[in-house]
């Protein structure tokens, strides 16, 4: 018993002993700061800044190799703070972005072509016949981008339809890259107006399959200034460069222009658009 | 070579019965044809023609978009109606061009001429046989040509053509063996010639005595040809199987067969290449089989490529009852189509129609560990771990246990209890592990 003891004791001393050696040997220099701006830095390790982890871009930032506002997701009250620990001064940098879904084909206004009863994942879905929409631009609606989203910014509407929470998200674009159909764009947070369709069907085929799609019709190209909206193979684009005025909206026949309220996220439908046939 | 067999395995109800004793039957001209550009599985063919067009029968109207591609031929003379994208019966919209037939199956100039195929160089078979644009036509469609071109150093030493057959419901390669075993025969001395092996096996399973019979009596005489009659299990015809079942020679993971030196081809295509070559025909028509509780007349059909799975069906005296499904190919690896707008592609074997009694819509559960579907997967894989990992959507470690190497035979998610979508995953994952390939190169 007591050699068991004391045989115990020893190795655990040698132990001690030699790691107390090794963290000597070993060290790695260390950088304070890095530890500071890991605590400023949001800890969602969500890799939209391209890196392992907010640990990695910390350390990136104090060495210097990195932008100090690297992070979207921290955004520009993180980016103030870190300027301060390094001692720079942050000049502001571009404006904050968030996703937004382009397409507003829920259930109740999209057409199906058949009845899929496979995986609920949209990336699973896209192997059958690219999905089970009519419009084979539309959103899917199983919410793979809602699964990504580390901020729940994401909510999947009834009918299938993924919408973004402009206040809630933070610009990572971690859904850009999981929706399969490519139609989560990026967007500066402070315009309003939105064309929610990605259809590049001709009029009659994307009036067949949803009842809120671009038609190409071009009114609202003609109603906002010159180059704001531009049409791209039947689908009418926004130039996010101009502010388009709200009014426009009211111009699209199918009720595809959005207007965003400025109460705290609100989607706002525009007032029942003259000569809609929805 | 002994008649052991591979591992695992299933054997479901294989309904061969309702379309195996009935001949081939020749469909005649539909009003319109829906030929697709892409018909072979690598690069997709480029079309050289335009709305408006006039073609002729087996002239090229999309030729080969590089080494791993084949041309595609008009399977009729007529005109080039439209060129739009309809429903591939693979599972995604491709590009077609609707050929409307002018009636007079006019042939282009050179085509369908009896030729000698004695002293005919390597080289000429191969660019023959890739000039009419032969695929594989057991379902996979790869170009027979890229086949044709094992490594330099790999020494091969025996031709296998697959008449295996082990798909439930599908009749089409066993009746092309009772009716057509000469150019079967013919075909593939042309392939053994070209990769320069002596011996070449017919493997039949068991469930086609009057096949194997026939396809005995056409191989008297020839130096090294010998039929093999095989065990009845699925996937016995799928080309690792049935490599292992003849030789005991196992592909290795990520292989090829000419690794262990076996080619391994079709009985269609023998037969596709062998008039190609002796008849300057290129394939722009197959055998398909339509079948099933669904079908009113299940036939075995010489239909054009292009031909509309409608046009098929009413041909084959339409639906029968409540038909609620219909699958190119055969139940265990075909793609459930969900418009007869699609047509036949030079993979297509068969188009099989259920009754409503027969689809049940699962809804699918949590592994429960059983372990079913790996007694059952011939690649002997781990189906379940897989399935959990990709669920997960941990597709490094899908890749690490090898999911590349499943076969998508469908024997695991056949044997489920939970009834878990496994193919499904798996599809799902080797397109994500592709794209993970690509991005590090
Ligand atoms: S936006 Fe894309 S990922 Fe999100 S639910 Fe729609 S299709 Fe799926
Ligand atoms: S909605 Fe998209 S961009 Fe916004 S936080 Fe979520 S994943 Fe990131
Ligand atoms: S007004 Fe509406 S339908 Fe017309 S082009 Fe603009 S978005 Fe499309
Ligand atoms: S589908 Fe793949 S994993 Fe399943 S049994 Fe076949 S080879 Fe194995």
């Amino acid at each position: 018993m007591l050699t068991a003891v004391i045989a115990l004791a020893a190795l655990a001393l040698l132990a001690a002993f030699g790691l107390a050696i090794a963290a000597r040997v070993f060290a790695v220099p260390h950088n304070p700061k890095a530890d500071e701006i890991e605590e400023v830095l949001p800890g969602a390790n969500c890799g939209a800044c391209a890196l392992p982890g907010c640990a990695e871009l910390a350390r990136r930032i104090a060495e210097g190799k990195a932008d100090i506002d690297a992070c979207p997701v921290g955004g520009e009250s993180a980016a103030h703070t870190i300027a301060a620990i390094m001692g720079m001064e942050f000049e502001g940098g571009a404006e904050r972005e968030v996703a937004l879904v382009l397409c507003k084909g829920s259930d109740q206004v999209a057409a199906k072509r058949f009845f899929y009863n496979g995986i609920y994942d949209c990336n699973s879905a896209v192997l059958v016949f690219g999905g089970d929409k009519a419009c084979t631009y539309g959103c899917l609606g199983l919410g793979t981008c809602a699964g990504v989203c580390l901020f729940g910014a994401i909510d999947m509407v009834p009918g299938g339809l993924a919408v973004v929470d402009p206040e809630k998200c933070t610009g990572c674009a971690q859904c850009v890259a999981a929706c399969p159909k490519g139609i989560i764009k990026m967007v500066p947070a402070s315009r309003k107006l939105h064309i929610l369709c990605s259809s590049h069907d001709k009029g009659g085929v994307a009036r067949k399959h949803c009842k809120v799609a671009c038609i190409g019709c071009m009114k609202c190209v003609k109603a906002a200034p010159e180059g704001a909206i531009t049409m791209d193979n039947f689908l009418a684009v926004v130039d996010y460069s101009f502010e388009i005025p709200a009014e426009v909206a009211a111009e699209c026949p199918m009720n595809t222009i959005i207007v965003t309220g400025d109460a705290a996220g609100a989607c706002e439908e525009p007032a029942a658009a003259a000569g809609g046939d929805a | 070579m002994g008649s052991g067999r591979f591992f695992g395995g299933v054997h479901p109800s294989y309904n061969k019965g309702l379309a195996d004793s009935s001949a081939i039957v020749e469909m005649p001209l539909p009003e319109r044809l829906v030929v697709f550009f892409a018909q072979n599985l690598g690069v997709p063919s480029q079309p050289v023609v335009k709305k408006g067009d006039e073609v002729k029968k087996g002239q090229v109207i999309a030729e080969a978009g590089g080494f791993v591609s084949t041309p595609v031929h008009a399977p009729t003379s007529g005109t080039i109606g439209s060129i739009d994208i309809y429903p591939s019966p693979v599972g995604v919209d491709a590009p077609a061009a609707v050929l409307v037939p002018d009636g007079k199956d006019e042939w282009f100039e050179g085509c369908n001429v009896e030729r000698s195929s004695e002293g005919l160089g390597v080289k000429k078979i191969k660019e023959m046989i890739h000039d009419k644009g032969i695929v594989g036509m057991g379902g996979a469609t790869f170009p027979t040509h890229v086949k044709l071109s094992p490594l330099a150093e790999k020494k091969m030493d025996l031709l296998v053509i697959n008449g295996a057959e082990c798909e439930p419901y599908l009749t089409a390669d066993h009746r092309l063996m009772v009716e057509h075993a000469e150019g079967i025969r013919d075909g593939a001395s042309l392939f053994a010639t070209v990769i320069g092996v002596r011996n070449v096996v017919v493997a039949i399973e068991k469930n086609k005595p009057d096949a194997i019979e026939v396809m005995c009596k056409a191989v008297v005489g020839c130096q090294g040809f010998s039929v093999e009659a095989m065990d009845v299990i699925y996937p016995q015809g799928a080309e690792k199987q049935l490599i292992y079942t003849l030789t005991k020679r196992k592909v290795p993971a990520g292989g090829l067969p000419m690794d262990v030196g076996v080619l391994v081809q079709n009985v269609g295509t023998a037969l596709a290449a062998y008039e190609a070559v002796r008849y300057n025909r290129p394939l722009i028509q197959r055998v398909v089989t339509v079948t099933g509780s669904g079908i009113r007349e299940p036939k075995n059909v010489l239909a054009r490529v292009g031909t509309r799975f409608e046009d098929l069906v009413k041909f084959c005296g339409g639906l029968e009852g409540d038909a609620a499904k219909c699958i190119n190919g055969g139940p265990m690896m075909g793609v459930a189509q969900y418009s007869l707008d699609a047509a036949v592609t030079k993979g297509t074997s068969g188009l099989v129609i259920l009754r409503q009694e027969e689809v049940t819509q699962f809804v699918s559960d949590a592994c429960i560990r059983c372990a079913r579907c790996l007694e059952v997967c011939p690649m002997k894989l781990n189906p379940s771990a897989l399935s959990i990992f990709i669920e997960k959507m941990r597709f490094e470690d899908a890749n690490e246990y090898n999911v590349m190497d499943c076969i998508e035979c469908g024997c695991c998610a056949y044997v489920c209890p939970s009834r878990r979508p496994m193919v499904h995953h798996f599809r799902r994952a080797k397109a994500e592990v592709r794209k993970l390939q690509r991005k590090t190169g």
